[in-house]
């Protein structure tokens, strides 16, 4: 059972460049990532808009894995701040998880 | 079994409030490639290392070391590890350079303040004085940390009165140029990248003849975060040299891996190994690379199927008389 916490979204927006919301699921930053990781962003923006924190905090290692090389924003139709989401999550991580 | 990303960050944030630096390095060794260039100290416009090229021996070995944990029950000591590097310098301990890694980043470092005395740019150093800049901690989104240090470092750029800076590799570029006026307000120093400079004075000529291709890899921040792309290209054709481009470049140019190297070293070098692939089907033998993480990623990664070398290596064939004197080591 998936745990929803709606102050999650608040927390994460650490940067005016935080724009998840403008994600509209269309798959081609999965498609270009030279990681060929396919959970990021569009289901791990997708848990973080609906407080799904628990299932974000699930894929830490991914959030990691990820090298910030843009090139999914470089592809990017949405003008999704991607790289900059990415790290807004790892900023909520680094402090609420491993106290940094 | 990836190692615990948590303590592994930790101790390098850590490192950076108590020790200034991501990974220990002395001041001394910090400055050693600066010998007999006879760089002023100090002044309005300054060179700015950033430390980068310096911390990459530190890398490797940390790199070499983790690799090796990354699989053992060793990996669950990382906790305990960052536990002690509190009190004492664990890392410096647990993580030593090779001498000849220190060697050829110092040659790096030399050569391009040497391009850029050829050039006729005026520029200070500001020798042991100079900070790292925080690109990992701001990547790694240890904020606080980041911002503090970030603070840190301006008061010093303050301090020494320097209004223009010319750094030397694509992260210390991207902090600098493009998240410290948006955490410090009053920031005003202007960042080049000393591509950037050579590109736009167009002041050097060629005293020595070099022929053939070079490939060119692009590093991401350079080309995504930076629009840092015709600036190699045209100092390597002024050179003398051809360039090439692989399957992805410029502003689609391929990752090489090393961003992700310190926590998943094995992944990172499978990223590495699809690059050096995309710079093989190039069909050229030499490879230049304008970040020191991508060159250690790629050379790491390719073996002996390619030459791949910091730009400033091949420029400096061009523009620059050798050194009469060797670099001691």
């Amino acid at each position: 059972m998936a745990k929803v916490n709606p102050a999650f979204i608040e927390k994460l927006k650490t940067s005016e460049e935080f724009n998840a919301t403008a994600c509209m699921n269309c798959g081609v930053c999965s498609a270009v990532c030279p990681m060929e990781i396919e959970l990021l962003p569009r289901k791990l923006f997708r848990y973080a808009l609906l407080g799904l924190e628990d299932k974000v905090l699930e894929h830490t290692d991914t959030i990691y894995q990820c090298l910030l090389c843009k090139m999914c924003e470089a592809n990017c139709t949405a003008d999704v701040h991607i790289a900059e989401n990415v790290r807004s999550l790892r900023t909520y991580i680094s402090k609420e998880v491993y106290k940094l | 079994m990836p190692l615990p990303t948590g303590p592994v960050i930790g101790i390098m944030m850590d490192n950076l409030r108590k020790r200034k630096s991501v990974f220990p390095i002395s001041r001394r060794k910090a400055i050693k490639w600066s010998k007999d260039l006879e760089i002023p100290e100090g002044g309005e416009t300054v060179l700015y290392t950033g430390s980068m090229y310096q911390l990459l021996p530190y890398m490797l070995a940390a790199v070499n070391r983790m690799g090796k944990m990354e699989d053992s029950f060793l990996g669950k000591f990382v906790g305990m590890g960052r536990f002690f590097n509190k009190m004492i310098n664990v890392s410096s301990i647990m993580f030593r350079p090779k001498r000849a890694d220190h060697k050829r980043f110092r040659k790096i470092i030399r050569d391009i303040a040497r391009l850029l005395q050829q050039a006729g740019v005026e520029f200070g150093y500001l020798y042991k004085k100079e900070l790292y800049a925080g690109a990992l901690a701001f990547d790694m989104g240890a904020d606080a940390t980041f911002a503090a240090h970030a603070k840190r470092v301006h008061e010093m750029l303050k301090e020494q009165g320097v209004r223009s800076l010319i750094t030397i590799d694509p992260h210390t570029t991207n902090v600098l140029r493009s998240v410290y006026p948006t955490i410090i307000d009053d920031f005003d120093i202007e960042v080049k990248s000393y591509l950037e400079v050579l590109a736009a004075r167009d002041t050097l000529r060629p005293v020595n003849g070099v022929e053939g291709s070079i490939t060119v890899h692009d590093s991401c921040v350079y080309a995504r975060y930076e629009d840092v792309i015709d600036e190699p290209r045209m100092l390597l054709q002024r050179a003398g040299y051809t360039v090439k481009e692989p399957k992805d470049n410029r502003t689609l140019t391929h990752c090489c891996g090393g961003p992700i190297e310190s926590l998943f070293p094995s992944m990172a070098h499978q990223i590495g190994e699809k690059r050096v692939q995309q710079l093989k089907d190039a069909n050229g033998s030499k490879v230049a690379t304008m970040c020191p993480i991508c060159m250690a990623t790629l050379q790491n990664a390719a073996g002996d199927a390619l030459e791949i070398d910091d730009i400033s290596a091949f420029l400096v064939q061009a523009f620059c008389e050798e050194e009469q004197k060797p670099q001691e080591g």
